[in-house]
């Protein structure tokens, strides 16, 4: 009897082709039809968060940095926007395409497969980053908040922290039981980045534990740091270590999230 | 009266010039007809085994399928039918054993494979984000099938499954029965030479049934070789022409339908009630009979020819008896025994 022995599951850099734009342009035709309650929503919420924060709060908390408070958050905003496309993308929405909906089992049983269906919805997770935080970024904009032509790279930094973020998220998604537990990453997770990684106040603030350990265990701050460098034009040398940190992570991320999906799908 | 005759002949010639259009089978494949298969093996297993951790579903079957064959899997729930059809069209691993597809192994060549089977799966694993024609080009795009040939097949396979009117209708909109069709339709977007059929009809309406049926039965005599499972015994006996009897994860039996019902229960089959004297009459006149009693009914299977049970009731009359062909379910029912499975 012929034993199998190269498990397909094994773990394994994946071996990708063009198909995973095949995948990638399936969510895409999506979003397009959606697009005006995708869109628009995206818009208000960067407004909403410069008039209550920057212009309310912000009348209250003296400059940073010789910056009015305002000018301070709004790239923050963006690096929000990136991590806040990608990770709910690659968490609910890739859960409901795969548990509910079934997507990937009908894409698998073409010749598409399995780790390319999973890139396909990295690289759209990414995509979603570049798009929310390039409307975030017109927004702040408008609002004279960008000041460096620098600003013109934000897309690419979008991109490269959403697929962080999407393969983080979707390492989370191969082991959900169910919907509910995304409500673990979100509160425990991605609720300490959106406040801590030097979003609303500098990280300097912090004792040098929780700034160590931001630096560390929280992505968001390398994107922030990134993001207000762009906009701002002070980009320092530092700045390349968090870019390093955050290529490293997202191989890591990507390779595994892959192969926990690889887990999951094939039995 | 004949406006009626008339919108039925142009719907018929319809559907037959819409079936001639969707495939452009190799001339060969056509001229053979029905039921002269090549002998060249398109599917074959051997020790063909899958577990699930302590679970063996597959449990080392062997069968070959035979390019332009229709090949059922029967079996009650929980055989092993999916399982086997799943690992066919590489969707599950397999644990042990050799799968051929296509002469290709699908432990190293899924991908071909893939490109030249077409899938209809149990459940409803349509996008329901897309509307009906959408669902099709999108999955033409997995096939790389550029975007005006997809067109083109989307539009043929809309007409060939009665699916016109509905192009444009998001998939929540369509009956059951409209969905099933359209996963007939999608798995025929690749022009596949090979077609998986899990439980096609499992839910459906007659009427709908009888529909999805018509499709097979156009696309065996394209020549399309059709592998589908299935608990239906009308079913299994109307489209196949060979069926394979899958119980506890292993094939029990095979062969033609109409051959494995003169092989197991003979021609004709005697219900009566579960009464004493006349079952003793029964016993005495067809010693070699086989009784089996369902409820508060007893069936007689005989291996003799039609019409003894006629004799039989001249000489002793009695009420509640019929006498009629053994059919499928007999064979199925004899071969997998009566107990509930799930």
């Amino acid at each position: 009897m012929t034993k199998i022995t190269d498990s397909p599951t094994r773990f394994a850099v994946p071996r990708l082709t063009y198909r995973v734009w095949n995948v990638w342009r399936r969510n895409l035709d999506v979003f397009m039809k959606t697009i005006r309650v995708n869109f628009f929503p995206s818009l208000i919420e960067p407004i909403l968060y410069l008039l209550a924060l920057g212009l309310g709060l912000g009348g209250f908390v003296q400059p940073i940095e010789g910056m009015p408070y305002v000018n301070f958050i709004a790239p923050a905003l963006v690096a929000i926007s990136i991590m806040y496309g990608s990770f709910f993308e690659c968490t609910y929405a890739s859960f409901v395409r795969m548990y509910f909906q079934k997507t990937f089992d009908a894409i698998i049983a073409t010749p598409v497969s399995v780790e390319e269906v999973i890139a396909g919805e990295l690289v759209w997770g990414a995509t979603r980053a570049a798009i929310n935080s390039t409307t975030v970024l017109a927004v702040i904009a408008a609002f004279g908040l960008v000041s460096s032509p620098l600003f013109l790279l934000v897309p690419l930094l979008a991109f490269l922290g959403g697929l962080l973020f999407s393969s983080i998220a979707m390492c989370f998604t191969a082991i959900a039981p169910n919907i509910d537990f995304f409500n673990y990453p979100a509160f425990l997770f991605v609720t300490p980045m959106f406040l801590l990684s030097g979003t609303f106040f500098p990280l300097s603030t912090l004792p040098s534990f929780v700034q160590t350990a931001a630096q560390v265990f929280l992505p968001l701050t390398h994107v922030v740091n990134l993001s207000r460098g762009l906009i701002l034009g002070n980009v320092e040398a530092s700045m390349l270590l968090g870019l390093v940190w955050i290529m490293a992570a997202t191989f890591v991320f990507f390779v595994l999230s892959i192969n926990l999906m690889k887990k999951r799908l094939i039995r | 009266m004949m406006g009626e005759h008339k919108k039925t002949v142009v719907a018929v010639a319809g559907l037959l010039w819409s079936i001639a259009a969707v495939f452009k089978q190799p001339r060969a494949v056509i001229s053979e007809g029905r039921g002269m298969f090549s002998s060249e093996v398109l599917i074959k297993a051997r020790g063909l085994t899958k577990k699930f951790g302590n679970f063996t579903a597959v449990n080392r079957i062997d069968f070959e399928v035979n390019k332009g064959e229709c090949v059922g899997f029967l079996g009650p729930n929980g055989a092993g039918k999916t399982t086997t059809v799943r690992m066919i069209y590489c969707f599950l691993p397999l644990t042990e054993g050799e799968l051929a597809v296509g002469g290709m192994s699908v432990t190293a060549q899924a991908r071909e494979i893939k490109r030249i089977i077409g899938v209809a799966p149990q459940e409803d694993n349509l996008d329901p984000d897309f509307t009906v024609v959408k669902n099709l080009l999108v999955y033409a795009r997995y096939f790389d099938i550029q975007k005006a040939e997809a067109e083109k097949r989307a539009v043929e396979l809309l007409r060939f499954f009665q699916l016109e009117e509905k192009r444009d209708v998001v998939i929540s909109e369509l009956s059951t029965g409209m969905k099933r069709r359209l996963i007939l339709a999608r798995a025929l977007i690749n022009e596949p030479q090979i077609l998986l059929l899990d439980e096609p009809t499992t839910g459906l309406d007659p009427q709908a049934r009888r529909t999805v049926w018509e499709g097979v039965r156009a696309l065996r005599r394209r020549g399309v070789t059709i592998i589908l499972t299935t608990h239906y015994m009308d079913e299994a006996a109307s489209l196949c022409d060979r069926l394979l009897i899958m119980d506890n994860s292993r094939i029990i039996e095979q062969g033609a339908p109409v051959e494995l019902v003169k092989r197991h229960v003979g021609e004709d089959v005697l219900e009566m009630d579960n009464d004493e004297n006349l079952l003793r009459a029964l016993k005495k006149e067809f010693p070699s009979a086989r009784f089996e009693v369902f409820g508060d009914r007893v069936h007689v299977f005989t291996d003799q020819p039609h019409g003894v049970f006629e004799n039989f009731l001249a000489k002793f009359p009695s009420k509640n008896v019929t006498i009629r062909n053994a059919n499928l379910e007999d064979v199925f029912l004899k071969l997998t025994g009566k107990g509930l499975r799930d």
